[in-house]
């Protein structure tokens, strides 16, 4: 069993809106041999608000997560696309100035923590796919998905600014895992367009607008689900598409899952582990035939 | 000793790390054209650097621009010059926020105070509680469009009336830090 | 006969003397042992200054001179010339350089000054010890190697030979005429690429002094400047080139089809084929990989052979001159030269690497050189600009700055691609008068003879010039006004709008960069290559066509992009140091090199790996290193490496080198 620590973030916290998210990477972790293990006692990573507010001191915080992490050793999996931003970013920013290095050596010693800069932060996806492989995942599968067509969401994150592993703007690396289980990733040409983010809040016009060229995209070109890896996309296009299809008289009933749901689904574990039931979009129509 | 230079608005801004990029820009507007909130923001990417260049200082603090980034990094990965482009539009909201002159425009700011809010409190966000005072803030109007979401966000088991919160040693060790950093100014 | 040192203190105006106490310097060192004399001057580069030591050598008689100013690499011939003329022999100086190393890099003056004295006592140690050495004379071999054959190589071909010269020009494609051949015309003055530089590749097929090699490559490299050995891989055309007339009907016959590269894969050729309507030389050629026959013979199979054989049923009868020759093989040829010009050229950035701009992806997003055959009338529509589709654009965006200026891909700026972009506007207004043409621009960089000029013809001509550099190029259109072009996602920088442009066509201005080979040809020829990857020049301004290999010139784009005119410019100039080192007839060398003594030497030959220059060989009958003369450019690294201390470079003996540290710390 390969350990990793885990920083799960407020989304993916027994209360956050991605709750699910977190439940099915456990499941399919214990499929897979994998062993995240949660830091303890981690805080917000901050991510924009802080950044933009407190510039300061957005550093530290970020910092304090990566230095409880360094004390368990391995690479530190943060499932939620922003808070794996603002780690890395923390990360290179340490390395690249000077004076933010002694900042947060500053801050985190008045709290009685020290960082030097060794631990690697990495997305779910990156490590079933660069750690487990293809060919471990669709030997695990049960339900073969044949015949699902699954538009595979990246959104901004997973693949910008410049940590992840994959093209920055067209990702192949979530199409081939779905692939893996037997399913069809459609062209999606919008597959690492912005949903809006945190702005969904302040700019509903302006987020609405790129929720639902996401929707028109993904379902013209036959999608029955689409699949994601950060738990703002996933809120945004499942919750805000009631929305979106009462501002511009659509109706779109696309479900949207996090792909670990869809691997849960096809390693054949059960709905309620993977939290299927939370998605506002339901499910159960477009995944009858596997579960 | 030379004398003592006055501070510009470029020197202000370069002073916050990453916001030096601002000086090799070469105004291709790449950033714009790859930006999918350009059209609302009263003034674009680059043209906020250039008026920063030419230390329009109250006009580019006051504008909305900065305040409609998405943090797509969409303009980062196209940038010709390699220029953070969002990290430079988050600091022009920083120093915007400073000043006190962060635009009317946009509830953007406000969003921002009230989750950092949490951060401070209890080490963690609750996404419900922040959107509640959001809201409060902002106008309940605009709440009252907003239920039928909540709503369907309550019954799916998404958002929970309680708040995860950190353990009391975790926040007094987090709080410590965060005064140290802000006492010593963070990086600049 | 004891030293007897002249110092000379260099200003160089305000260069050195801004920072450097000049007056303190040349006060100590007139303090350092055997200085029988030490001034210092405004420009000691200038006839006064050389006169100064000039005259000093012969009134005083001094044996010695030590100039501190600035590097070697700029006057130390300068310098050396003058003890020479004043009769003191020219390794008896030694130069101090106070201005890269001290004066331009430091700060506080007190310490720079301190810093100069030091740098000068060191010169004046070492100098003591220098020895006088005689330099060598080689004949020069008058026959030159010029490597590609486009304009450049064209150019420098064309003038050695026309005064008297051989020349190997050296081809790799099957036909010369590189880049340009492909244009349709060239700007500013709208000559018609083919109209000029045909009659340079007719006479390069004809003049009697020139030996045109196309087809083949440069494999190996041995020998130095005056006497150069080069190893030649003529590559199997399969055809008999004395008995082709290139009448062509081979071409005809052969029922294989395939991507014309001539055409950028626009338009077909044949497996057999003549590579465009004005080769040179006018040969067929097979495509081994490609033609059935020789894919054939690998199986032991005897099929098609219509070009040899024809069409009997047709009347179609095949090749009447007897020129094809399926077991032809590659052959080495070995020629000696005295003299190279490199003039390989560039290759144009491959767009595809800039996703968003859908080149590769999307219909009708063209790169420069496609362009340029769309619009030839010897191109795949007979000139005729058209779309996929057949039918013509309304509406063009012609798209700057890709892959150059771009951090992400190249960082400079490729010089050409403003231009041919207003090139492209021009013939598309000239074909298409009803259709928009669109320049998106960053800056527009116009220097040139007649450029700014052609750049106010075109506003005049009513091209929409955009000041912006394109995002992205997309066919997800959201309005019916949109459906089905191309969408260019720009902002108009000087109204300050991002702009959503739809248009027909797309047209990639693509960087120039180096040919893949490049460096695999740098590694033959010993060349350096810039940051850039293109090939480095011996010094940018005061030498720019010859390179640190003495011998080797590198001309056009292979040294960096540039324009027609610019390139053969280059060629002319190389072509001109060509001749004058051929009209010399020798060659000096440099005495400052290795020397082994036989004595010492063990004979464990690691020198001969380590020598970058190829210039040591091993005598198997005295079971010694021997350098060779005129290829050591007397680096020293064989004599750091020699486990027994059997060589010694001359001008840097031990002795020298340490009686200058001792100068330093003095």
């Amino acid at each position: 069993m390969t350990h990793y620590p885990y920083y799960p973030g407020c989304g993916l916290s027994p209360e956050g809106f991605g709750r699910a998210f977190d439940w099915s990477i456990k499941g399919v972790n214990k499929v897979l041999g994998l062993d995240f293990k949660e830091i303890p006692d981690w805080n917000c990573c901050g991510t924009v608000p802080y950044d933009t507010l407190h510039e300061e001191a957005s550093f530290a915080i970020c910092a304090r997560n990566l230095a409880l992490a360094e004390k368990m050793g391995g690479d530190l999996v943060a499932p939620c696309s922003s808070c794996y931003v603002f780690l890395s970013r923390t990360n290179q920013y340490l390395a690249q100035y000077s004076k933010v290095k002694k900042s947060v050596d500053e801050a985190l010693a008045a709290g009685g923590l020290e960082y030097h800069g060794k631990v690697k932060v990495r997305k779910v996806l990156d490590v079933y796919v660069h750690d487990v492989g293809f060919d471990a995942i669709a030997s695990k599968v049960k339900k073969n998905l044949a015949g699902l067509k699954v538009a595979c969401y990246y959104g901004c994150q997973e693949v910008r600014p410049i940590f992840g592993r994959d093209h920055p703007e067209n990702p192949k690396y979530m199409d081939k895992l779905v692939k893996a289980l037997g399913a069809d990733a459609v062209n999606f040409p919008f597959k690492s367009a912005c949903c809006g983010g945190s702005l969904i809040i302040s700019e509903e016009d302006a987020s609405l607008e790129l929720i639902k060229k996401l929707l028109d995209s993904a379902v013209s070109n036959g999608a029955e689900v689409m699949v994601t890896g950060c738990p703002l996309c996933q809120l945004n296009v499942d919750a805000y598409q009631s929305m979106v299809n009462r501002k511009y008289k659509t109706d779109y009933h696309l479900p949207v899952l996090f792909f670990t749901q869809l691997m849960g689904v096809a390693f054949g574990l059960d709905e309620k582990e993977l939290g299927l039931k939370t998605s506002i979009v339901p499910a159960k129509k477009a995944l009858a035939k596997f579960i | 000793m030379p004398e003592a230079k006055t501070t510009t608005f470029i020197d202000e801004i370069c002073a916050i790390p990453g916001g030096e990029d601002i000086r090799v820009c070469i105004q291709c507007g790449t950033c714009t054209a790859s930006c999918p909130n350009a059209d609302r923001m009263e003034h674009t990417p680059s043209h906020l650097i250039a008026m920063a260049r030419a230390g329009m200082r109250d006009e580019v603090l006051s504008s909305n621009g900065m305040w409609l980034c998405l943090s797509c990094y969409l303009c980062v990965v196209r940038c010709p010059r390699d220029i953070k482009i969002t990290r430079l539009m988050h600091v022009l909201e920083s120093l915007s926020a400073r000043a006190g002159l962060n635009s009317r425009r946009t509830t953007t700011p406000i969003m921002y105070k009230g989750f950092n809010k949490y951060i401070t409190n209890t080490g963690r966000i609750s996404e419900l509680w922040m959107m509640v005072g959001y809201y409060f803030r902002t106008g309940l109007l605009k709440a009252i469009g907003m239920l039928p979401v909540a709503l369907s966000l309550f019954t799916h088991r998404r958002v929970s009336l309680k708040i995860d919160k950190m353990k009391p040693e975790g926040i007094k060790q987090l709080q410590a830090i965060i005064e140290k950093a802000e006492s010593s100014g963070g990086a600049r | 006969m004891e030293p007897k040192i002249g110092v000379y203190i260099c200003h160089c105006g305000s260069n050195i003397a801004g920072i450097v106490d000049c007056s303190k310097v040349t006060e100590f060192a007139r303090s350092l042992p055997n200085v029988a004399v030490a001034r210092d001057y405004k420009y000691m580069c200038s006839d006064p200054g050389q006169n100064l030591i000039k005259e000093d050598i012969k009134k005083l008689g001094l044996n010695r001179v030590v100039v501190a100013s600035c590097s070697p690499r700029m006057h130390e011939p300068t310098f050396r010339r003058a003890c020479q003329d004043a009769g003191l022999n020219q390794y008896l100086f030694e130069m101090a350089n106070i201005r890269e190393q001290c004066s331009w890099v430091h700060l506080d003056k007190d310490m720079a000054t301190e810093k100069a004295k030091a740098l000068v006592s060191a010169a004046v140690h070492r100098v003591a010890l220098h020895e006088p050495l005689e330099t060598k004379e080689v004949a020069m071999n008058p026959c030159t190697l010029v490597i590609g054959g486009g304009v450049a190589g064209i150019q420098a071909a064309l003038e050695i030979a026309d005064s008297g010269h051989k020349v190997y020009l050296l081809e790799k494609e099957p036909s010369i005429g590189g880049h340009m051949a492909m244009f349709d015309k060239t700007f500013p003055t709208l000559d018609c690429a083919a109209c000029i530089l045909t009659p340079k590749m007719t006479s390069v097929g004809q003049n009697r002094n020139i030996e045109l090699l196309a087809y083949s490559e440069l494999v190996e490299l041995s020998g130095y400047i005056g006497n150069f050995k080069a190893k030649i891989r003529k590559k199997a055309r399969y055809i008999n080139a004395v008995k082709c007339t290139g009448c062509g009907r081979c071409s005809e016959l052969c029922p294989t089809s395939l991507p014309n590269e001539f055409d950028c894969g626009l338009g077909q050729r044949k497996a057999i084929y003549i590579s465009s309507p004005y080769a040179v030389p006018n040969k067929a050629i097979i495509d081994a990989k490609n033609c059935r026959h020789i894919k054939g013979l690998a199986d032991g199979k005897d099929i098609c052979r219509l070009c040899q054989k024809g069409i009997e049923k047709k009347g179609m009868p095949g090749c009447e001159a007897d020129a094809i020759d399926f077991n032809q093989k590659d052959e080495i040829i070995e020629i000696e030269i005295g003299n190279i010009i490199v003039a390989t050229g560039f290759q144009q950035f491959d767009p595809a690497k800039i996703y968003q701009l859908g080149y590769g992806r999307l219909n009708n997003v063209v790169t420069g050189l496609e362009f340029e055959r769309l619009t030839n009338a010897s191109g795949p529509t007979g000139g005729k600009v058209l779309l996929k589709d057949g039918s013509e654009p309304k509406s063009i965006a012609i798209l700057h700055c890709i892959g150059s200026r771009d951090t992400n891909y190249h960082k400079y700026c490729s010089r050409v691609c403003c231009m041919y972009s207003l090139k492209f506007a021009h013939l598309l207004r000239e074909k298409l008068p009803e259709a928009s043409v669109y320049q998106l621009y960053i800056d527009m960089r116009c220097a040139g003879s007649g450029y700014e000029e052609f750049y106010e013809r075109l506003q005049e001509e009513g091209v929409n010039f955009i000041r912006g550099k394109a995002g992205e190029v997309t066919d997800l259109t959201e309005t019916p006004e949109e459906k089905g072009k191309l969408m260019v996602m720009v902002e108009d920088t000087l109204v300050r709008r991002k702009r959503r442009l739809p248009v027909d066509m797309v047209i990639l201005s693509c960087a120039l960069e180096p040919r893949p080979d490049t460096e695999q040809l740098a590694r033959i020829l010993t060349l350096s290559r810039k940051a850039d990857g293109f090939f480095l020049e011996k010094h940018p301004k005061l030498d720019p066509v010859a390179t640190t290999t003495d011998g080797v010139y590198v001309v056009g784009c292979c040294q960096s992009p540039k324009d027609i005119p610019d390139t053969v410019a280059q060629a002319s100039a190389a072509a001109a140091r060509v001749l004058a080192l051929i009209s010399m007839g020798k060659v000096e060398i440099e005495a400052a090199i290795a020397f082994i003594d036989e004595e010492k030497c063990s004979g464990c030959k690691i020198c001969l790996d380590l020598c970058p220059y190829k210039a040591i060989s091993f005598d198997e009958a005295k079971k010694v290193s021997r350098v060779n003369e005129a290829l050591c450019k007397g680096c020293g690294t064989c004599v750091a490496a020699c486990p027994s201390g059997a060589i010694k470079g001359r001008h840097f003996t031990t002795e020298e080198i340490m009686a200058e540290i001792e100068g330093v710390l003095a």
